[in-house]
């Protein structure tokens, strides 16, 4: 860390919350989100692919039943919404939930163990959680609503989807096009807004917390007794909040999931 | 003095918001929670062969349902720690 302690906890938490970053402005590249979801990508798609790699069928071992489980379970829950080619959307899903939820784990590792192992290689601020960034959210979010208006198109045609963006759900009269438009504007815009901001607000939220509870054990600014009911205040609180937070990160990443299999469902429907 | 002045009342109307903001959500997050787990609760005593059909459900509706409060407190710690309106002071 830079200098080696804060002065205040404003600047403790404030120096845990800034990104490593490059360039400034709207060209402001936020390198340690992108190495570590890059990173867990690779992750996701090494594990994922080893279990297909020394698939037997014979009695399987316990990660390939672990993945199987999964891959059965994805499947099933396309199956019941989708009735299109699940071919592209259930690898989709499956990608998404595995990912996801790898980026929100990281918000499990102690607090000051990143800075500290960023520190050996010279780097001074450096956020660990992907999801805790609105790019990383935006990002996936956004692609999903390239992938809505893909199976729209393919479900509909073009021209379909065009027509019923003006005349659902009021009628076909000329005069309610602009209201079916706009209507129809923001319910397609919510969906990746809404899936974005739900996933940064949990992780965000999350990690803050983990912040401030590291900050009730705080031994930097006094060794008094009341600090020192602090430290083990921090460490039945932050245990505490680490197994809620277990729960927060399989059901956020389990959430995102689902709504891209829903929205991607409704999106084939409207005949 | 007149910046001090300034300064202080950014915060302090910052500081109530953020009260406000994760108080009023934390009523609605829990009311709906309590409706949902009321209702789950009911449809298990009549069809207990239902549970785990309905408990996977639950959950999904108990992420959905906290989405927009957690927002709110993402939003708040924003306002609490990089409050943009300060920094619109001292621009």
């Amino acid at each position: 860390m830079a200098g080696e302690a804060p002065e205040n906890s404003t600047a403790y938490i404030t120096h845990h919350l800034t990104h490593f970053k490059v360039g400034e402005g709207f060209w402001t590249w936020h390198i340690d989100t992108m190495f570590m979801s890059i990173l867990l990508g690779l992750v996701t798609i090494g594990l994922l692919y080893s279990a297909a790699r020394k698939a037997t069928p014979g009695v399987p071992g316990k990660w390939q039943a672990f993945v199987e489980m999964m891959v059965d379970f994805v499947d099933n829950t396309v199956k019941e919404v989708f009735h299109l080619d699940r071919s592209f959307l259930a690898p989709l899903a499956l990608t998404i939930f595995v990912w996801v939820f790898l980026m929100n784990a990281m918000d499990l590792l102690p607090l000051d163990v990143p800075g500290k192992i960023a520190g050996l290689f010279g780097i001074h601020y450096w956020r660990v959680v992907p999801t805790a960034d609105v790019n990383t959210t935006f990002a996936m979010s956004l692609t999903v609503l390239l992938v809505v208006i893909y199976f729209s198109v393919k479900a509909k045609g073009a021209g379909g989807y065009v027509h019923e963006l003006f005349t659902a759900p009021f009628g076909k009269n000329p005069l309610l096009w602009l209201p079916n438009f706009l209507l129809n504007l923001v319910e397609l815009l919510s969906k990746p807004v809404s899936l974005a901001m739900r996933l940064f607000g949990n992780m965000y939220a999350g990690e803050l917390v983990f912040m401030l509870i590291a900050l009730l054990g705080a031994g930097f600014f006094s060794f008094t007794i009341a600090s020192s009911f602090g430290m083990l205040g921090q460490i039945v609180m932050g245990a505490g909040w680490a197994i809620f937070h277990i729960l927060i990160i399989t059901l956020q990443a389990f959430i995102f999931m689902m709504l891209t299999i829903v929205y991607s469902a409704m999106a084939t429907e409207h005949h | 003095m007149e910046m001090a002045q300034y300064i202080a009342q950014i915060q302090s109307f910052t500081a109530l918001g953020l009260g406000l903001i994760i108080g009023l959500g934390a009523i609605g997050a829990c009311i709906g929670i309590g409706i949902m787990g009321s209702k789950f609760l009911e449809a298990a005593a009549r069809q207990p062969e239902l549970i785990p059909t309905l408990q996977g459900r639950m959950f999904l509706l108990a992420g959905l349902i906290d989405a927009a409060f957690l927002i709110g407190v993402a939003l708040a710690m924003f306002f609490a720690f990089a409050n943009p309106l300060l920094a619109a002071l001292k621009g």
